[in-house]
């Protein structure tokens, strides 16, 4: 705390004033262009008062949104979970050819537009595909249903865990797993005792940001929805649908929820660095 | 002959491997073979006069310019916080570094129904400067905006790490020899970080390009003037236009596996200098 006010003057730093100026222009740039944002969701959402806030609830559309969102991420997550651990399984603990093909392969959906995602499973699945008329006639719906939202959800959120598990396990190595073999131990009781406790906090780390990407998504599951109200609206798509009706006051209540779990994901993440910096792979972050 | 894979004691490779394969296949290969299969099936004529149509052309160039503008200035804006937050000590810095990741964690719809209204003629920030003649929200700017927005961390966290290993006995060094700060800053500090301020710029650059949450809501969406590449696919498709859609679309992958190479080329390019200090 007391370094700015230090009177001593390190001539590999910056002056006093130098360094007044640049925290005061980081200061101000990031308040104008992160904070204020975040600050008008909750001052719009209240700004017609507590009644139209909690009004914005008390809605059959509104509940069924925060129900598919919550149903999307909860089949969307673990199935990247599951092939998160096992990508890295395979990736961290071996040593085979193609590997880092495989693994830009795993990065990239970060780098394909979200409309883009959603738009090939409509190609593949609507009902101008090759698959269409088939599974039309099978009575299974993918596109403009849940399925379809999920499967976008998926591929958006495809990376996250596994590019936070792989290089915290490749960090870690493979001694403590030759050990516990060489004990006796089963793989699975390898894997459950010995790799599991080691990559925990990793693990959650990469939920974390899994699943707050996961029931934030818009671009990708909006081209699969279809925009039936009440039925393929997540969160995100009835905030578009209120704000479009120029209901703001109940698009911007709807959004509080959205923004309080990016602070809960956030303050969850600050505490992670912080206690168990050196468990989640830290500096090779997003 | 010489094996593929290194021996190992380890059980579960051909298990875990196996099933990453598969999952990427049908998760991301699939989808994308299917896209590139369709838009071969439009045609080569009709895929470039899809493809190059002036509406298409202008969207095109509005992604790119202001996500090309927006990370510019998130370069430049981003490098200073990231040296505030590694370099100096003051109260509140913890919370500073911590909100940088929330265009992270804020969906891009709340991000882009926020911004409108801050943006707006009378928003906060809109209301200053209305009276001056210059409008943000549902212009081209308000998508530089929001594109600013969604991209600063990547800049951050990309500089930040790499900040935080400088070796201070160079600029001791540099100094003792009596180099000014600001020569010390520029001809020191700044040639080491030029490979991660690149790779943060592609990264920004790159998000910002595809884009779509949080673009919409401010941007005005005007044909040809303030309309986003990302919308114009999804205003295709709502016309049941498959094949403009397609053709977008696979331009605009092209462009960001071109990207995709040079993020990578960077990096091996950073590491290396690295690693030979």
């Amino acid at each position: 705390m007391s370094k700015v006010a230090s009177r001593y003057r390190d001539p590999a730093s910056e002056t006093l004033s130098w360094r007044l100026i640049l925290i005061l222009l980081a200061v101000a740039f990031l308040g104008i262009v992160v904070v204020l944002p975040l600050v008008t969701v909750f001052y719009e959402a209240f700004r017609k008062g507590t009644g139209a806030f909690i009004a914005a609830f008390d809605e059959p559309d509104a509940i069924a949104a925060i129900r598919l969102t919550l149903t999307v991420a909860a089949i969307a997550v673990p199935l990247n979970l599951v092939f998160g651990v096992a990508a890295a399984w395979a990736i961290a603990k071996f040593e085979f050819r193609g590997k880092t093909f495989l693994v830009t392969l795993i990065d990239l959906p970060f780098s394909i537009s979200p409309v883009i995602s959603g738009l090939v499973y409509v190609l593949l699945f609507g009902a101008q595909s090759y698959l269409g008329p088939i599974l039309k006639s099978q009575g299974i719906q993918i596109i403009f249903a849940l399925p379809g939202m999920v499967l976008a959800t998926i591929f958006v959120t495809f990376p996250f865990i596994a590019r936070e598990l792989i290089p915290l396990m490749q960090e870690q190595g493979t001694g403590d797993e030759e050990a516990a073999l060489s004990l006796g131990a089963s793989g699975w009781q390898t894997f459950w005792y010995v790799t599991l406790p080691n990559v925990k906090w990793g693990l959650l780390y990469g939920v974390l940001l899994c699943n707050a990407r996961a029931m934030g998504e818009f671009g990708a599951v909006s081209v699969v929805s279809g925009h039936v109200r009440g039925l393929t609206e997540t969160m995100p798509l009835h905030i578009e649908i209120l704000y479009n009706e120029y209901n703001f006051a109940a698009a911007f209540a709807i959004a509080t929820l959205l923004a309080l779990l990016a602070l809960v994901t956030l303050a969850l993440k600050t505490v992670l660095e912080l206690r168990y910096g050196d468990e989640i792979a830290a500096g090779r972050k997003h | 002959m010489k094996s593929w894979r290194q021996p190992s004691i380890l059980p579960g490779f051909g298990l875990t491997l196996g099933y990453t394969i598969l999952y990427l296949t049908l998760i991301i290969l699939v989808p994308l073979a299917a896209l590139v299969w369709r838009s071969t099936g439009i045609g080569w004529d009709a895929f470039w006069a899809l493809a190059f149509d002036q509406r298409t052309l202008l969207a095109l160039r509005v992604s790119f310019g202001a996500a090309l503008i927006a990370a510019a200035i998130n370069v430049i804006f981003g490098v200073v916080v990231a040296w505030v937050l590694v370099r100096y000590q003051f109260p509140g810095r913890r919370l500073l570094d911590a909100i940088i990741d929330l265009p992270f964690a804020l969906p891009t719809a709340v991000a882009g129904i926020s911004l409108a209204a801050l943006y707006a003629p009378k928003g906060w920030i809109g209301q200053i400067f209305a009276p001056l003649g210059i409008r943000i929200a549902f212009t081209p700017l308000g998508i530089v905006i929001a594109l600013i927005f969604v991209g600063l961390p990547f800049v951050v966290r990309t500089v930040q790490p790499v900040m935080a290993e400088l070796d201070r006995e160079m600029e001791e060094a540099a100094a003792t020899l009596g180099a000014s700060r600001l020569q010390t800053l520029t001809r020191i500090v700044l040639p080491t970080l030029v490979p991660a301020i690149l790779t943060g710029f592609a990264l920004a650059f790159a998000r910002a390009v595809g884009e779509y949450g949080s673009v919409i809501f401010i941007a005005g969406n005007v044909p040809y003037v303030s309309e986003i590449a990302p919308l114009l696919i999804v205003i295709r498709l709502e016309e049941f236009n498959y094949a403009g859609a397609t053709s977008i679309a696979c331009i605009m992958l092209i462009i960001s596996f071109v990207m995709l190479l040079i993020i990578n080329m960077l990096q091996m390019w950073s590491r290396r200098r690295y690693s030979n200090v």
